[in-house]
């Protein structure tokens, strides 16, 4: 059994085991990243927890390294594995180039592995997507997205996930200059594209930093309550805004 | 075995390293009862390798390295300076060798010891720098290359390499400069002498680098007078002075200057 590939092209060019796997990270979760200038920020939609299970468990943003992390869209226990040899890769060139990893060299690593696994006898691809964020130690902040055929690129925002389409509009429509200006506006920014498809707001958001030359930072769910309170006072006043030009 | 590891990896994650020193605990002890003594009249840069066959995995091989090559940091870079004779025994087998090694236009790694495991580990590191530069967009640094360099004979400890280099280079960090040998040692440092005549070089340039700023041209003298007092002395060591200057763009060579000349040169000064 093990001596045949699951993953062969088909007549029409497709390999339709990495395309399923896409399917399966469609199915998971939203998670968005957002590139700064001197922050870089993930988010991920919570799923709601069961009442008897602890909530610590459940994290989808991991750290690699001190300076990378990533989330992840998909089959959780596939990112598991990718993490860890993600993390292991990290201290591994550390040791043999005496340099931290660039951004660019982790995400080549994860994804070299996927592809790999999209060539290899016995094996199905990963069923996840993920989004890997950072900064190379000369400060440059990097956004970077894999997907389960082994390809990446580098964005200034993006989103993956369940309906990460929705989300990458907004993002479109909304990632300007002005918007990203401050780390505050550009957390902003994250959660309110997250709003837009999550439901009933801050308790259900998981939200993540790296500002430069500092670790990873979890925001508790106080600060992102806060957060989502600014932003309905805005747009409220927003609207209040339009209601007032429309009557003059 | 690791060898082919080093050929083989394509994907040079840095992490075959860790899965290939697995496989070779046991091949180790298999390679050690099964050396030869090895003949005196390799040539080499070592003088007569009289190593007792058999004495099982505490045997010490005394490699006497018969050369002198230095490198030293200063205000400018790095300044490499290296003597050319071979000898076979007491017999000088050439006055012509060049123990600079050109990894890449950036990087420079001096020979004592084997010449052809100097020079064959060298060149395999020079493709390896290539590689990484293709892969990264970006040159490699010199603590990453003498790593690299490192690894590689590390694998080997113990079956008979013979090989002391400086790997000597100019990188974002800097100047940079590393010893890695065969025995698995590889240290940072501002100067370097390796070689049987190491020592005298050692006394040239300790006393001269005691001014904090030299100039390019200071440098170069010291680096060539320091070899030329070492081939005085030493009966390993003589024929040219190879000298070399590692800079922000590169490496330049110098000079080269015939021992004889060098000597009617420095006796002139004197009078």
């Amino acid at each position: 059994i093990y001596d045949r590939a699951i993953t062969v092209f088909s007549p029409d060019g497709h390999l339709f085991q990495v395309e399923y796997a896409q399917e399966a990270v469609k199915k998971g979760s939203t998670a968005v990243g957002i590139r700064g200038k001197d922050i870089v920020v993930l988010g991920v939609e919570k799923k709601s927890v069961a009442k008897l299970q602890e909530e610590r468990t459940v994290r989808k943003i991991c750290a690699l390294d001190d300076h990378v992390c990533m989330a992840f869209a998909g089959l959780t226990a596939d990112a598991r594995i990718v993490i860890n040899r993600a993390r292991v890769e990290c201290q591994s060139h550390r040791l043999t180039v005496e340099d931290p990893v660039t951004v660019e060299y982790i995400t080549r690593h994860i994804a070299t592995l996927k592809q790999r696994y999209t060539q290899s006898n016995g094996r199905r691809p990963f069923g996840i997507s993920a989004l890997i964020v950072g900064f190379d130690s000369d400060g440059t902040p990097r956004l970077y997205q894999t997907d389960p055929s082994g390809t990446y690129h580098a964005w200034k925002a993006n989103a993956i996930g369940r309906s990460a389409k929705t989300v990458r509009e907004f993002l479109e429509k909304n990632y300007t200059e002005e918007s990203i200006a401050t780390d505050n506006e550009a957390i902003k920014l994250a959660i309110k594209a997250l709003l837009e498809v999550v439901q009933s707001g801050g308790k259900n958001i998981e939200l993540a930093v790296i500002r430069r030359n500092q670790s990873l930072k979890l925001l508790e769910s106080k600060e992102i309550e806060t957060l989502v309170t600014e932003i309905e006072k805005e747009k409220e006043e927003e609207a209040e805004k339009k209601k007032q030009k429309k009557s003059t | 075995m690791a060898l082919a590891s080093v050929l083989q990896s394509e994907s040079v994650d840095f992490s075959n390293y860790g899965r290939q020193r697995h496989g070779f605990a046991s091949g180790l002890y298999e390679a050690e009862l099964g050396l030869e003594s090895v003949g005196g009249d390799r040539l080499s840069f070592a003088l007569s390798t009289s190593c007792s066959n058999g004495d099982g995995p505490d045997r010490k091989i005394e490699f006497l390295h018969g050369t002198t090559t230095l490198a030293f940091k200063f205000q400018h870079g790095v300044i490499v300076a290296v003597d050319s004779r071979a000898t076979a025994g007491s017999y000088i087998a050439s006055q012509t060798v060049k123990k600079v090694i050109e990894i890449n236009p950036y990087l420079l790694g001096t020979m004592a010891g084997g010449a052809a495991d100097c020079s064959f580990w060298e060149r395999l590191l020079a493709r390896q720098c290539r590689v990484y530069e293709l892969r990264n967009k970006e040159r490699i640094s010199v603590a990453a290359a003498s790593k690299l360099l490192a690894n590689m004979v590390y694998q080997y400890k113990g079956m008979g390499l013979s090989m002391g280099t400086m790997v000597c280079g100019w990188d974002k960090t800097g100047p940079g400069l590393y010893y890695v040998d065969s025995e698995g040692n590889r240290v940072c440092g501002d100067l370097f002498a390796v070689g049987s005549g190491s020592m005298y070089a050692y006394g040239i340039v300790d006393s001269g680098l005691k001014q904090k700023d030299l100039t390019v041209e200071e440098a170069c003298d010291l680096g060539r007078r320091a070899i030329y007092q070492a081939t005085y002395r030493d009966a390993y060591s003589g024929g040219q002075v190879n000298l070399y200057h590692v800079h922000s763009e590169g490496w330049t060579r110098v000079s080269q200057s015939d021992v004889l000349m060098l000597h009617q040169q420095y006796q002139a000064e004197k009078a």
